[in-house]
């Protein structure tokens, strides 16, 4: 009587030695993990399959909770840490090589029966790389989940463009919480900087509905009320007629194509004009 | 008779930015000049905001539909929310219950080609429009 489970169980400190050393050469990546840290997991893995393959063969059973949980960990730490979902996978796979060398020199004199274990326990550490990878995956797919959420978010710096001007370039969609963030910086900024214009520019805002127009009046007003010109430009022609379809009334609000033809206008209204200096434009040379 | 069709959740502020983006994509898909893209993923904005903030969320279902040789998409918003009492009223340029601009309604009427609502005041409201190619 010798299943893989009592073979694994008797070599458990021969079959860690020579996954350690099969991972060195296969699938270890030194730059991503120490030896420590691999060690203590491989280890850990090693205890908790032993212990439950003693009691069951199937994965979906209770007896492998912990260890599927302890892989959910291996999986996130891994994924965090820069690891593929596949070298994820080959942590727990290159497990089999030396396992199945503890059974072919445990069963050297029953073939048929080291068949048959091996088949057993390659399945077993087969379904439990699959559940790596679904985990591997699904932290990704998190990962994934979670940047796409924070691109969405405007990140939108307010830029002094001349002393007493200032601009607030908005990139991306416009109806989070942090627009109100947004716009409440530029009014604390216009306070700090004790600006006379503030330019808004939408041209980076896909879509401008009711909502954001809601957001750009009010701050405009509350700007307007704290002494302030509040212009915006970067109006694209879509946006400017679904913006007269939907209703919205933009004529109390100084509007211009451009970033640059508000700053004009700005450098205009507080009395400054931009000179060359180098005298008049080079004339074209003639052929 | 729809060629394709999709249904989406909105539950969350996020939803609304999701949906938005699949109006624009199936709208470049069948080739809307920018102009009618905008218009469309607009009203879509409007309407899935009703749909969450006043409707207490649901579901937007898009589907390809076809007149003739005409396409078109057609954006069914539905919700089991409170419903809308007065129709006409909600219709009205300006008209808003809580504190918004009061256009949507309204504005993405002006948006698209086919605008129905059917609402029933504890039961829901469902909010169908058509933009043509
Ligand atoms: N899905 C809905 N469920 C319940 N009420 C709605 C719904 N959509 C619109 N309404 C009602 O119609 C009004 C007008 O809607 P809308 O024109 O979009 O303006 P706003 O959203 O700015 O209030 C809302 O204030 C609300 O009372
Ligand atoms: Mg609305």
């Amino acid at each position: 009587m010798s299943a893989f489970q009592q073979v694994i169980k008797a070599n458990e400190t021969a079959i860690l030695s020579g996954w350690l050393s099969e991972m060195a050469t296969s699938t270890r990546r030194t730059d991503l993990m120490g030896d420590t840290e691999i060690r203590q997991q491989a280890t850990e893995l090693l205890r908790l399959f032993t212990e439950a393959s003693q009691t069951s063969s199937d994965v979906q059973s209770a007896a492998f909770a912990s260890t599927k949980e302890f892989l959910k960990d291996v999986a996130k730490s891994r994924m965090d840490q820069g690891f593929t979902p596949a070298e994820t996978a080959l942590f727990v796979l290159s497990m089999k090589q030396p396992v199945f060398n503890a059974l072919r020199d445990a069963m050297k004199s029953n073939p048929s029966e080291l068949v048959t274990e091996i088949w057993a326990a390659g399945n077993l550490l087969d379904k439990l790389s699959m559940l790596t990878v679904t985990n591997a995956i699904g932290f990704r797919e998190l990962t994934i989940q979670r940047q796409q959420e924070e691109m969405l978010e405007l990140s939108t710096p307010v830029v002094k463009l001349w002393d007493g001007i200032l601009a607030l370039p908005l990139i991306g969609t416009l109806d989070s919480a942090r627009t109100q963030v947004v716009m409440e910086s530029l009014l604390t900024a216009i306070v700090d900087t004790n600006s006379q214009v503030a330019i808004i520019d939408i041209t980076g805002v896909p879509t401008v509905d009711t909502l954001v127009a809601q957001h750009l009046i009010k701050t405009i007003t509350a700007a307007r009320l704290m002494g302030a010109d509040c212009y915006l430009s970067g109006i694209r022609p879509a946006i400017a007629q679904t913006i007269v379809h939907l209703g919205i009334d933009l004529t109390d609000i100084q509007t211009k194509a451009k970033l640059s033809d508000a700053f004009a206008l700005a450098l205009q209204r507080s009395g400054k004009t931009v000179v060359s200096t180098k005298g008049s434009a080079p004339k074209p040379k003639e052929l | 008779m729809a060629l394709k069709r999709e249904t989406y959740r909105i539950d969350v502020s996020n939803d609304v930015v999701r949906v938005r983006q699949v109006a624009r994509s199936w709208a470049a898909e069948l080739k809307f000049s920018l102009v009618d893209q905008t218009k469309f993923v607009t009203a879509t904005s409007e309407l899935a905001r009703n749909t969450l903030e006043h409707g207490g969320g649901g579901t937007m279902t898009a589907e390809i539909v076809e007149n003739g040789t005409k396409k078109g998409i057609r954006l069914i918003f539905d919700d089991q929310g409170p419903g809308i009492a007065n129709i006409e009223l909600a219709l009205r340029d300006g008209y808003t219950s809580a504190g918004g601009m009061g256009l949507g309604l309204s504005g993405s009427k002006r948006l698209v080609n086919e605008f129905e609502i059917n609402s029933e005041p504890g039961r829901g409201t469902t909010v169908t429009i058509i933009r043509w190619k």
